[in-house]
């Protein structure tokens, strides 16, 4: 076995651990310099990515899963941690790390003024830890303790700026929050192992039987982690997160959430998947009608709340919980559809699961763009700003792309798959697709809103003299939004190379 | 100054009772893969012992002596330690986290289990196990005294109306 | 499966401690006392995760072979544990934030923080 192969079968453990390694050295390589701590962050990060892209492209080409065992060879009388990276695992890895080097790429200069940066770099290295042992993990209590790690790492980094009250005041109640979501969730781990003493995903879903303590188990788990993903009604802390959170960690914040949706959809469809089929029928068929209306409220909701708002952030932080709740209408859709017995459940799987890249790529754009306005101005306010296109005319032309992807315009990404989410629904109800295209509309004239009076207009002597954004942060969006624009002219080539193989993790031996 | 600690009786019993806390709190981290304890039980009673002369001496007095910059570079130390031995699983065994000094009969942890005895094992037994146990043994040590001193310190400025 | 009474205690106290943390999460306005209730629900889940390794009559798992009777499940202990250091973790991070809080706004009352700028 020559070094490529050994490297490409330990991948898996490589790319949690890298990370990791780099979290821990990153204090004692601060005390010498901060350059060198930012290059080396950056650098850490590069290196995960490069083994996550190279796992990705055998997993996509080769159409095989890898899976990995801790600490010695698979035998069946141990109890042993393994990690099964299928297509949608490594889907959303590659999500994962595209925000997290975006965001340290943005943070050079973003944070060049604050103190404490060293425990910064460490927390933003924990959090990718976090996020990438979540998405690899084929174990239930391994993905509990990640998201503890997450939740603990990314809470510091919201109520980083210790000066400013209202972020603290975030911080709390977002580890409130997700310290209740994570008991629930190690309440129903342990209610899972009583019943069939497994703790591994594969062994639970050969295992489970759908009765009564398997029926609570499933309830608490997918409440708990919708918690964390913000769907309405428990997406109180969303607002206050994202929109009191230093720019960059908005931009990973949106991973973090995503994670969480990957979590719902792993343990409704490949744990609770291999039930019989009857029970499917009834099973899926009751989950996708509350799905649905939780996403017509969430996207309503989201929307709505959007509209009033005056602060910058908290506005994209309210169109981020409507994306989420695209999102989900999508996946409710295609439960809903395959109980019922259609066959356009495949579209509808592949239009949610392509939205999610998606919205993360747009929101994390429309992040960046507000915290480059912030540096610049050092304003939240809406009605504070105006006539910056003069000065800030590369934020201005990101701005603008990053508003027709978010409201689902041509050439971007948004526009291929809000097409598909729409079309995907229209079989189901075409009353419901309509009340989709209607919340982009009005998506769009939120932002649209805001570009006339944050960027049109007449220029107020307090920002004559404001400079564009220094060159770290334009090249961090420049890359996000190279690859909005490649998403947005090329749909087919990522549907049928990245996505199809994500979707069939999911629809498994469902319409086969 | 109220906050510089307490009466010399105080100070000077808790001087001498810490090192038994100290060696029993070695004892629980060394002896972790046979009797209930490990890295972390073990790393928490150190750390009560070292909170208990914060409490006698004095937060200001303690900050003075012991900076956090060198806390945070013994906890690092711990961490780097238990990642550098799932690394070395990997150049060793062939998989991370791999447990290949056990039954090697390597001299310092490799002695082979015996099975099936109805008494307690060798302590010179178990592979990498002790050592992973002594690296979190001080991290967490350097961790949990660094918590509860800096938050000492914290709140006695804040009293002195800051 | 019915079991005698005197087993069933252990899980009414899980959800005695369950109830109790919830309550005070929800209901009480001292930021203490919310910080009390998170680590109250934690215990909880730690005692039921305990409680369901238990075999009867069963001794404590630090034999290679036991010289009575059989041992109790070691793996919900391992979960257990780890459970304990992320309580501990979480609860170092809430008690920190309270600080800084307290710093700022001069009270401890949940209603009258937060609410900055709108």
């Amino acid at each position: 076995m020559n070094i490529y192969e050994i490297l490409l079968t330990n991948s898996p453990a490589l790319i949690v651990a890298i990370p990791l390694l780099g979290a821990f050295l990153t204090p004692l390589i601060s005390r010498i310099n901060g350059k060198l701590r930012n290059l080396f962050a950056i650098s850490v990060l590069g290196l995960t990515g490069f083994f996550i892209f190279w796992l990705a492209a055998n997993i996509f080409i080769g159409k095989e899963t890898f899976s990995y065992v801790f600490g010695g060879v698979e035998t069946s009388t141990v109890i042993r941690i393994i990690f099964e990276v299928d297509a949608l695992s490594i889907f959303m890895a590659i999500i994962a790390i595209i925000l997290a080097f975006v965001g340290t790429v943005y943070s050079w200069a973003f944070m060049k003024d604050n103190t404490g940066l060293d425990k910064y770099y460490t927390l933003i290295l924990l959090m990718t830890t976090g996020m990438l042992g979540m998405v690899l993990t084929g174990d239930m209590f391994n993905f509990f303790v990640f998201l503890e790690i997450t939740s603990i790492s990314s809470c510091a980094l919201i109520a980083f700026r210790t000066n400013q009250g209202f972020a603290i005041d975030a911080g709390f109640k977002y580890i409130v929050i997700s310290a209740i979501g994570a008991l629930f969730v190690l309440f129903a781990i342990a209610l899972l192992y009583s019943q069939y003493n497994a703790l591994n995903m594969a062994v639970l879903a050969n295992a489970i039987k759908y009765d009564f303590v398997d029926k609570i188990a499933l309830v608490l788990l997918v409440g708990a982690l919708a918690m964390k993903a913000g769907i309405v009604p428990m997406h109180m802390w969303l607002p206050d997160a994202y929109g009191r959170a230093p720019a960059p960690i908005s931009l990973i914040l949106v991973g973090v959430t995503q994670a969480s949706l990957y979590g719902v959809l792993r343990v409704v469809f490949t744990v609770y998947g291999g039930i019989s089929e009857i029970l499917k029928v009834n099973a899926y068929l009751s989950l996708g009608t509350i799905v649905v209306i939780l996403a017509i409220a969430t996207m309503l909701v989201g929307v709505i709340m959007a509209l009033k708002q005056f602060d910058f952030k908290r506005m994209i932080a309210y169109a981020a919980v409507a994306e989420i709740g695209f999102m989900i209408l999508a996946i409710g859709t295609g439960l809903y559809l395959v109980g019922v017995g259609s066959l356009g459940a495949d579209m509808a799987f592949k239009g949610g699961v392509f939205h999610i890249i998606n919205d993360a790529l747009d929101i994390g754009l429309l992040f960046l763009v507000a915290g480059s306005v912030y540096y610049a101005t050092k304003e939240t306010s809406l009605d504070k700003m105006g006539g910056l296109a003069r000065n800030m005319k590369y934020t201005t032309i990101f701005f603008i792309i990053g508003l027709l992807a978010v409201a689902g315009m041509p050439p971007m990404n948004g526009f291929a798959s809000k097409l598909i989410i729409y079309e995907s629904i229209y079989q189901a109800s075409p009353l419901l697709s309509i009340v989709a295209i209607l919340s982009s509309i009005m998506l769009l004239a939120v932002f649209v809103k805001v570009f006339h009076s944050a960027f049109l207009g007449p220029a107020i002597p307090k920002f004559k003299n404001v400079k564009e954004a220094p060159k770290s942060m334009l090249l961090a969006m420049l890359l996000i939004a190279c690859l909005i624009i490649f998403f947005g002219l090329f749909p087919d080539f990522i549907i049928n190379n990245i996505v199809e193989p994500a979707t069939n993790v999911l629809t498994g031996g469902v319409l086969s | 100054m109220k906050d510089e600690g307490m009466s010399r009786i105080v100070k000077t019993i808790t001087s001498t009772i810490f090192p038994f806390i100290f060696i029993y709190g070695l004892y629980i981290i060394a002896h972790g893969h046979l009797t209930p304890g490990g890295g972390f039980q073990g790393g928490a009673v150190v750390a009560s012992g070292c909170v208990m002369i914060l409490v006698a001496y004095g937060s200001v007095w303690m900050m003075k002596k012991i900076k956090e910059k060198n806390l945070s570079v013994l906890e690092s130390l711990g961490a780097i330690g238990f990642i550098g031995l799932a690394f070395l699983g990997l150049i060793f065994g062939e998989v991370f986290f791999s447990n290949y000094f056990a039954n090697s009969k390597f001299f310092l942890f490799g002695e082979e289990v015996t099975f099936g005895v109805p008494e307690f094992a060798n302590i010179n037994t178990a592979g990498i196990l002790p050592l992973m146990n002594f690296a979190v043994g001080l991290k967490v040590i350097a961790g949990l005294f660094a918590i509860v001193l800096i938050m000492a310190y914290a709140t006695s400025k804040n009293k002195e109306g800051e | 499966m019915t079991l005698p009474f005197a087993l069933n205690i252990p899980y009414i106290a899980v959800a005695l401690l369950i109830l109790l943390g919830l309550y005070a999460v929800i209901f009480k306005r001292n930021l203490i006392k919310i910080v009390i209730g998170i680590t109250l629900i934690e215990s909880g889940v730690n005692m039921f995760l305990i409680t369901l390794g238990y075999r009867k009559g069963s001794i404590a798992p630090i034999y290679t072979s036991s010289p009575g009777g059989i041992m109790a499940l070691p793996v919900p202990q391992a979960l257990t544990l780890t459970s304990i250091v992320i309580g501990v973790a979480v609860l170092a991070l809430m008690l920190s934030l309270v600080i800084h809080l307290y710093r700022h706004y001069n009270t401890l009352d949940v209603r009258k923080i937060g609410g900055g700028k709108e």
